[in-house]
C-alpha cells in the first residue's frame, strides 16, 4: 500500500469568496499582516500500488476524473510509503 | 412526448419537475440513477435540482459519475435534449457536457428569492416560447450558482449566441451576470433559476410555463 496526499486549490486568477471571508475574518481579528487567503482541500488515500509512479498515475487519473474540477481547479499529488 | 427526470439520492426538484412536463402535456417517466440506461423513445430529459450526493466533494460532482450519467452523455451525443436546472446545472458542468463551472456565491449566502432574468436568446427548443430580450421572473435557490468560465469561454458563449438567460441583477457574482447557457448544439441547456417552480398561478406567476410548452411545440412531431 501507499499513502498519496492530494491538494486541491483554486487556479490563479478563480476569485475565491471563501478565502475571501478568512481574510476579512482574520482582519477583524486583529492579524493585519495576512495579506491573502485562499482555501482549498486535502484528500489522502491509501492506494495499493506497486510502486510510486504506479501509485502518481492513477492517482493523476482520479484527480483528472472526480477529484479536481480542471475548469477551475489544480492539485498536487504527494506520496509516500505506508 | 416523453420526458425523463433523473432522481439521485438528495434531489428536491424531481417532482416539481416532473409535474412542469405533465402540466404542458408530456408523459413523464422517473429514472433512478442507479440505472444505466434511459427508457427508449425519450424525447427530454430532466437533470433537476436538489443536493445530489449532499453536495459532497463539489456539488454534482458524485452524481457526474453516476451509472445514469453515462447514459444521460450518450443521449446527449445523439442529440437528445436535456434540461438541467439548479443542482442539474452543476452535474451538467460536472459531466462535460456544459462548460464552465459553478463556484459557491460572491456572498457565500444560500439565495432564496424571486430573480428578473433577461432571455439572451430565443434560439433554442427550451426558448423558443419566449421573445428574446423578454423579462421573466423565475425563482432561484441556490449556495453554488456563480458561474465560471474562462474569458476564452466566454468569449465562444458571446460570439455562438449561447447565453440563454442573464440576471437582471446579478445576485451571485456569476461570470457576465449568466444564469443559463446552452451546448453548442443547443440541446443541452444548464440554469440555475428554477422554470419549474413558476408554472402555475398559485406559484405567484407562471412565467417558467412557456420553457416547457416551448420544448414540446418543438420537440413533437407536427
Amino acid at each position: 500500500m501507499m499513502k498519496a496526499r492530494v491538494h486541491v486549490m483554486l487556479k490563479a486568477g478563480v476569485l475565491d469568496p471563501q478565502g475571501e471571508a478568512v481574510r476579512h475574518a482574520l482582519g477583524a481579528l486583529g492579524f493585519d499582516q495576512v495579506g491573502g487567503v485562499r482555501q482549498g482541500k486535502v484528500i489522502d488515500l491509501e492506494v495499493d500500488a506497486s510502486s510510486e509512479e504506479a501509485a502518481r498515475a492513477s492517482v493523476t487519473e482520479m484527480c483528472e476524473k472526480l477529484l479536481a474540477n480542471t475548469v477551475i481547479e489544480k492539485y498536487d499529488i504527494e506520496i509516500s510509503a505506508a | 412526448m416523453k420526458a425523463g427526470v433523473i432522481v439521485f439520492p438528495g434531489s428536491n426538484c424531481d417532482r416539481d419537475m416532473a409535474v412542469a412536463f405533465e402540466k404542458a402535456g408530456a408523459d413523464v417517466q422517473m429514472i433512478w440513477h442507479k440505472d444505466s440506461s434511459l427508457p427508449s423513445g425519450l424525447d427530454v430529459l430532466g437533470v433537476p435540482g436538489g443536493f445530489s450526493f449532499g453536495d459532497y466533494l463539489r456539488c454534482g460532482a458524485i452524481a457526474a459519475q453516476s451509472p445514469i450519467c453515462r447514459a444521460v452523455v450518450d443521449f446527449a451525443g445523439k442529440g437528445g435534449h436535456i434540461l438541467g436546472v439548479c443542482n442539474g446545472f452543476q452535474v451538467l458542468t460536472e459531466t462535460g457536457l456544459l462548460p464552465g463551472a459553478l463556484m459557491r456565491n460572491s456572498n457565500l449566502k444560500f439565495i432564496c428569492k424571486n430573480v428578473e432574468l433577461t432571455v439572451a436568446t430565443d434560439d433554442s427548443a427550451f426558448t423558443s416560447g419566449y421573445e428574446r430580450g423578454a423579462q421573466i421572473t423565475v425563482p432561484v435557490a441556490h449556495h453554488d450558482g456563480n458561474y465560471v468560465i474562462d474569458q476564452d469561454g466566454l468569449s465562444r458563449l458571446r460570439d455562438e449566441d449561447r447565453i440563454a438567460f442573464t440576471y437582471a441583477s446579478n445576485p451571485n457574482g456569476s461570470v457576465a451576470d449568466i444564469a443559463g447557457v446552452l451546448s453548442e448544439n443547443r440541446r443541452v441547456l444548464g440554469m440555475m433559476p428554477h422554470p419549474e417552480r413558476r408554472v402555475e398561478a398559485a406559484h405567484g406567476g407562471e412565467d417558467g410555463a412557456a420553457m416547457f410548452r416551448g420544448l414540446i411545440d418543438a420537440l413533437v412531431p407536427a
